[in-house]
C-alpha cells in the first residue's frame, strides 16, 4: 500500500517539473498564438547548460540563474530568426517555422554531441520511509519548481511588464494603441517562455541523465500538460503537470511502465477533441454555473 | 631542357613500374560501427579489436590465401545505433563499396537487420556483437556467431545466487531490447528449474532514464536480487539511481554495461555490481593460434590506454578466426571459406569456438563459454574480478554485493 | 476528367516519363545500387505526394503522417510472418485496413482546427508507437523479423527484391495519378476551397467534414501499401522506424520544399531531399547534418518562400503553370 503512495508522491514531484515545462510553452501559446516546437531544444540546451556549468565547478542550484539568464537571451534570439516573420500569418506557418528551427538546432546538437548520455550528479540527501527513498533532488526539484511559478504570478499580475504581456494577449492592437510597444512585448514574453523551458530543463537535468534527443519527449509531455491544463493559463499547466504526474504515479505500480505512454497519448488526443479548453477550465466553468 | 622532360619521364616510369610491382592484393571487409547513438560505448571498444587485428594481419605481410597475401582492408560507415541505416548502408558496402566480406554490427538488433541484407545478397558476414540466438534460426546461410547465445547470459548468476542464497527472491527488470528479451526468457526457464522464486518479471523502454516507478516496484515486490539490465546507458542509470534510492538488495547482475571500463566512474554506485561476460583480461585460454589473452591485453592497454573488455577481445577474436578460415582453406572464395567455419573447432584468445551446422539454426554459437565478473575494491581502486565459474575465479564473492 | 483531356494536358505526360525512367534505368546494367537509391526516392515521393492532398488541398498539417506507413508495414509484415499471406494480398489489405481505420480516427480529429489538428496527429502517431511497443502479437518493442523463406514464393531473394521495386513503383505511379485526379476533381475543388477558408466553404455547401475525412483516409491507402512494401523487402520491422517522426517531418519538408498544393512540387521536392539526405549519410563529416539541412530548407521556404520550388517558378514564369502543374 506504501508502495502506491510512494509512486503517487514521486509522480507528483516529478510532474511538477513537467508543470513548470509547459508554463513556457502555454504561456507563448497564450499571448501570440504561437506553438513553439522549438520548446523540446529549448529544455536540452537548458540541460545541457547546466552540465557545463557544474563542469566548471559551480554546484548545479547555483547553476540555475545563469541557465535562466541564458535560455532568455537565446529566446530573444530564437524569436527573431524564426518567429517574427510568421507571427500573425496563418498558424501552420509559425508551426513550420518553429519547427524548422527545432530540426536545425537538434540537428546541430547532435552534431556536436552525438547521443551520447551526459549525467550532472547531485548528491542530496533524501527523505527515507519505511524503505522507500524520495531522493532530494526530487524534493529540490518540486520546491524550485514552486518558487519560480510563484514568482511568474507575481511578475504577471503585480509588474507593469507582466501586465503589458497580459495586455497584448488580450488585444493586441488596443495595446499598441495604448502605448504598449507590442513587438518588443512578443519577444519578451517568448523569452520568458524560453527560460522557462530552460530552467526546467536544467531542473530535469538533476534527476534523469539525458541526451541531445530528450527534448522531444519532454516537448510531447509539455503538450500533453498544456492542453490538459487549457492553453494559455500557466497556473493550468502547473496543475496539468502535477495531474500529469499523479496518472503516471496511479498507472505504475499496477501495470509495466511501457504502458504509461500509451496512457498519456490517449488521454492527450481524448482532451484535445473533448475538452479543447483544458480540463481545468472545463471544471472550472461547470462549477460557476 | 629536353634533358630535363626526359629525366621527369624516366623517373616517372621507374615510380609507376615500382608502384605496380608493390601492387598488393586486397580484401575488402565491410560494415558499420556505432559511431554515435546509445551503443557507441561498446561499438567503438569491437572497433578497436578489428582494427588491432587488422593491423596485426597487414604487419604480417596480410591473409595468406594460397600462393597469395592478401591486405585487409576496411570500409565502414556510422550507422548511429539504428537499424534503418544499417540496412542502407549494408546494401551500399556491398552494391557500390563491393566488399568481398562482411563483419557485423554490434548488438543483437542490429545484427539481425544486417542478416536480413547480407542474406539477401549472399554474402558472407562474420557475426560478432550478436547474442541473441533467434538471428540465426530465421534459415542463414553466411552467418557465423562468435559471442555465447543470450540464453546462458545469466546462467552462471543464477547458479550463483541459488549457492549463496537457496530461498533468493529475484526481480528481472530488463530493457526491452532483442538481446535482453532473450536473455529474460531463458533466465525465466532456468530460474524455475532451480527452484528459485520470480517476485517482479518486468520490462522497460530501451531509453528509459526515470527508473525510480521500477526501484519503488523492486521494493515492494521485496526482492533480495536483481538481475536485468539491457546495454550501457540504461544499465548505468539504473545501477546510480539503484544508489540513490538504495532498494534493498544483496545482489546486483546487469547485462552489458559493468563490463565497459567506464562504468567504474560511476562510483560507489558500481562497487559489487557483476557482470556476465563473454571474456575477461584474466582469462587463461591457451590459444591454437594467434596471441594469448595476456599478449592481447597488454598491447591494447598499450596502444589505446585503456584495458580491453570483452567487445574488444571478440573483435580481435572474430578477425582472427575469419583469417583461419581463409588460410585453411587457400583461398578468398566464400563458399570455400564458409566450409572451412562450418569445420572450425578452435581454441584462440577468445576461448573455444564452434559453429552449429545445423541448417535450422547454422552459424549458433555452441562452444564458447562464458564468465562473471564483478567489480570490487582492491587497494582503493575499483577492478573487475573474475568470480564464476569457481575454477576460472581470481577473486572469492563479494555477497552481500556491497 | 475525360480521358481525351488527360492526354491533352502535359502533366500526365510528365508523370509517365518520370515512372518509366524510375522503371528503366536501374534495369540498365542490373544496377542494384541505383535500385536501392530510387527505391527510397520512390518512398519519400509516395509520402509526400500522398501528404500533399492533406497539406497542399486542405491544407490540413499532418505531421504524423508517418502513422499510416507504419501501420501498413506491421499489417502487412505480420500476415507474412504469421500467416503466410502472399505479398500482393497482404500489402493491398494493408492499405485498406490502415484507410478504414484513417476514416474512424479522421472523423474524430478532424473537428480540430490548424495547430490543434497538428498536435492531435502527433499524439496519434506517438500513442499507436506505444501501443505497438507493448503489444505482444506484434513482436512489442522487438518487432518482427521475417525468415528468408519468406521469398521463396517471389522467387528468391534476388529477384523478390526487383519484384518488391517494381511495386513500388506502381505505387508511386498511382499516388502521382491519384494527385493529379484528385486537383482536377470536385472534391479537390471542395478541398482547396477548404484550405482557403473552411468556414467559408462550409456556408457554401461543401460537405466539409466528409471531404476532410475522405483526404484523411485517401491520403492513407497508399503510403501504407508503401510501408507493407517497404517493410517487407526490409524483412523486419519494430516501433521506433515504423512510426519514425523524423521520417514523418520529412516528407513535410520534402511537400513544403517542392511546392505544396501543385503535383510536380512534390515529386521534385521529395526526390531533391532523398538525394541530398543519401549523400549526407556517407560523407562522414555531414552524416548528421541531413536534419540541419532540411531544418534551414524549411526555414528559409516557410519564411521567403512559402510556396517552395513551384510556387517561385510558377511567379517567375506564370507560363509554367499550365504544363507543371
Amino acid at each position: 500500500m506504501f508502495g502506491i503512495l510512494a509512486s503517487i508522491v514521486d509522480g507528483v514531484l516529478v510532474g511538477a517539473v513537467y508543470g513548470l515545462a509547459a508554463m513556457g510553452l502555454t504561456l507563448i501559446w497564450g499571448v501570440m498564438n504561437v506553438i513553439n516546437l522549438t520548446h523540446g531544444a529549448m529544455i536540452v540546451a537548458g540541460m545541457f547548460g547546466l552540465f557545463y556549468l557544474t563542469t566548471l565547478g559551480i554546484p548545479a542550484y547555483a547553476a540555475l540563474a545563469p541557465v535562466l539568464a541564458g535560455g532568455f537571451a537565446i529566446g530573444i534570439a530564437v524569436y527573431w530568426i524564426s518567429v517574427h516573420r510568421v507571427i500573425g500569418r496563418p498558424p501552420l506557418m509559425s508551426l513550420l517555422s518553429t519547427f524548422a528551427m527545432n530540426m536545425v538546432l537538434i540537428g546541430l546538437g547532435t552534431a556536436v554531441w552525438g547521443t551520447a548520455l551526459f549525467n550532472v550528479p547531485v548528491a542530496l540527501p533524501g527523505i527515507t520511509l519505511r524503505g522507500y527513498t524520495f531522493t532530494g533532488t526530487h524534493l529540490m526539484a518540486a520546491v524550485l519548481t514552486a518558487s519560480i511559478a510563484g514568482a511568474l504570478y507575481l511578475f504577471l499580475y503585480r509588474m507593469r511588464l507582466g501586465k503589458a504581456i497580459r495586455a497584448v494577449a488580450s488585444n493586441r492592437e488596443a495595446a499598441e494603441l495604448n502605448g504598449i510597444p507590442t513587438t518588443q512585448v512578443l519577444a519578451l514574453t517568448f523569452a520568458l517562455g524560453v527560460a522557462l523551458a530552460s530552467i526546467s530543463g536544467a531542473l530535469i537535468a538533476t534527476l534523469f541523465p539525458f541526451t541531445v534527443l530528450s527534448g522531444t519527449a519532454y516537448q510531447l509531455k509539455s503538450f500533453v500538460v498544456t492542453v490538459l491544463g487549457g492553453l494559455g493559463n500557466p497556473a493550468g499547466a502547473l496543475l496539468g503537470g502535477i495531474a500529469l504526474g499523479l496518472l503516471e504515479g496511479l498507472i505504475t505500480p499496477f501495470m509495466p511502465v511501457s504502458w504509461t505512454t500509451v496512457i498519456e497519448f490517449v488521454v492527450f488526443v481524448i482532451v484535445l477533441i473533448a475538452f479543447p479548453r483544458g480540463l481545468f477550465a472545463f471544471v472550472r466553468h461547470a462549477r460557476t454555473r | 631542357m629536353k634533358k630535363l622532360q626526359l629525366l621527369v619521364v624516366a623517373f616517372l616510369c621507374v615510380f609507376a613500374s615500382a608502384h605496380v610491382y608493390a601492387a598488393e592484393d586486397t580484401l575488402t571487409i565491410g560494415f558499420t560501427v556505432s559511431q554515435t547513438g546509445p551503443l557507441n560505448l561498446d561499438s567503438i571498444a569491437q572497433l578497436h579489436g578489428f582494427e588491432m587485428w587488422r593491423d596485426d594481419v597487414n604487419a604480417a605481410g596480410g591473409i595468406k590465401a594460397g600462393d597469395k597475401h592478401y591486405k585487409v582492408r576496411f570500409v565502414t560507415y556510422d550507422d548511429q545505433s539504428q537499424p534503418g541505416r544499417v540496412q542502407q548502408l549494408y546494401t551500399r558496402l556491398i552494391a557500390e563499396d563491393k566488399a568481398q566480406f562482411l563483419f557485423s554490427p554490434y548488438s543483437s538488433g542490429l545484427v539481425a537487420t544486417a542478416t536480413v541484407i547480407s542474406e539477401q545478397y549472399g554474402k558472407l558476414m562474420m557475426s560478432i556483437g550478436g547474442a541473441e540466438p533467434q538471428t540465426y534460426r530465421l534459415g542463414n546461410k553466411g552467418l557465423f556467431q562468435t559471442y555465447t547465445p543470450a540464453d546462458h547470459y545469466l546462467s552462471g548468476a543464477l547458479e550463483l545466487v541459488k549457492s549463496k542464497n537457496p530461498t533468493a527472491k529475484i526481480a528481472l527488470v530488463y530493457s526491452d531490447d532483442p538481446f535482453s528479451k532473450a536473455v529474460a526468457i531463458a533466465t525465466r526457464e532456468q530460474s524455475k528449474q532451480l527452484g528459485l522464486s520470480l517476485v517482479l518479471d518486468e520490462s522497460y523502454p530501451p531509453n528509459q532514464t526515470d527508473f525510480s516507478a521500477i526501484i519503488n516496484k523492486i521494493v515492494s515486490s521485496g526482492a533480495d536480487t536483481l538481475l536485468g539490465g539491457g546495454h550501457y546507458p540504461d544499465g548505468a542509470t539504473l545501477a546510480r539511481q539503484l544508489h540513490d534510492q538504495k532498494a534493498n538488495l544483496k545482489w546486483v547482475t546487469l547485462l552489458v554495461a559493468p563490463d565497459s571500463p567506464q562504468f567504474a566512474s560511476l562510483g560507489a554506485a558500481a562497487q559489487g555490481i557483476s557482470v556476465p561476460s563473454q571474456w575477461a583480461p584474466q582469462v587463461t585460454y591457451k590459444p591454437d593460434f594467434g596471441p594469448t589473452p595476456a599478449e592481447f591485453t597488454k598491447r591494447f592497454q598499450a596502444r589505446f590506454n585503456i584495458a580491453p573488455g570483452y567487445h574488444a577481445a571478440g573483435g580481435y577474436g572474430g578477425g582472427l578466426l575469419f583469417q583461419r578460415a581463409i588460410e585453411q582453406s587457400g583461398s578468398i572464395d566464400p563458399a570455400k571459406v564458409a566450409a572451412e567455419l562450418d569445420k572450425m573447432n578452435a581454441t584462440t584468445l577468445w576461448g573455444a569456438t564452434k559453429f552449429s551446422t545445423d541448417p535450422k539454426s547454422h552459424g549458433l554459437q555452441l562452444a564458447h563459454q562464458m564468465v562473471l565478473t564483478q567489480w570490487q575494491m582492491k587497494n582503493g581502486q575499483l577492478v573487475k574480478e573474475v568470480i564464476w565459474p569457481l575454477a576460472a575465479a581470481t577473486a572469492p564473492v563479494a555477497y552481500p554485493y556491497h | 476528367m475525360r480521358a481525351a483531356e488527360v492526354v491533352r494536358r502535359p502533366t500526365p505526360w510528365l508523370i509517365a516519363a518520370a515512372v518509366l525512367a524510375f522503371a528503366l534505368l536501374p534495369l540498365q546494367g542490373n544496377d542494384v545500387g541505383l535500385r536501392e537509391d530510387l527505391l527510397l526516392a520512390a518512398v519519400y515521393i509516395i509520402l509526400a505526394t500522398n501528404l500533399n492532398l492533406m497539406i497542399g488541398y486542405a491544407g490540413y498539417v499532418n505531421f504524423g503522417n508517418i502513422v499510416f506507413f507504419g501501420l501498413g508495414g506491421y499489417v502487412c509484415v505480420w500476415l507474412v510472418n504469421a500467416h503466410a499471406w502472399p505479398l500482393f494480398a497482404a500489402a493491398l489489405l494493408a492499405g485498406a485496413v490502415v484507410s478504414v481505420l484513417a476514416l474512424c480516427f479522421g472523423f474524430g480529429i478532424l473537428r480540430l482546427r490548424g495547430a490543434y489538428f497538428a498536435l492531435a496527429t502527433i499524439g496519434v502517431n506517438e500513442g499507436v508507437k506505444a501501443f505497438v511497443a507493448n503489444f505482444s502479437p506484434w513482436g512489442g518493442s522487438t518487432g518482427i523479423y521475417l525468415s528468408i523463406t519468406a521469398y521463396q514464393p517471389l522467387g528468391g531473394p534476388a529477384s523478390a527484391l526487383w519484384t518488391i521495386y517494381f511495386l513500388l513503383v506502381a505505387v508511386m505511379a498511382l499516388s502521382l495519378a491519384l494527385s493529379y485526379a484528385v486537383k482536377n476533381s470536385k472534391f479537390g475543388l471542395g478541398l482547396r476551397a477548404i484550405g482557403q477558408n473552411e468556414d467559408a466553404a462550409l456556408v457554401l455547401g461543401v460537405p466539409t467534414r466528409r471531404y476532410k475525412a475522405m483526404a484523411y483516409s485517401a491520403s492513407a491507402f497508399l503510403p501504407a501499401m508503401a510501408g507493407a512494401l517497404f517493410f517487407f523487402k526490409s524483412a523486419f520491422i519494430q516501433p521506433d522506424d515504423a512510426y519514425d517522426l523524423v521520417l514523418s517531418t520529412e516528407a513535410i519538408v520534402a511537400v513544403m520544399l517542392g511546392g505544396q498544393g501543385t503535383i510536380v512540387g512534390p515529386l521534385l521536392g521529395a526526390f531533391l531531399y532523398e538525394e541530398l539526405r543519401g549523400t549526407l549519410l556517407t560523407t562522414k563529416a555531414f552524416s548528421n547534418f541531413q536534419l540541419v539541412i532540411a531544418g534551414l530548407l524549411l526555414l528559409v521556404i516557410v519564411q521567403f518562400v512559402p510556396g517552395g520550388l513551384m510556387g517561385w517558378v510558377h511567379r517567375r514564369w506564370p507560363r509554367t503553370k499550365r504544363i507543371l502543374e
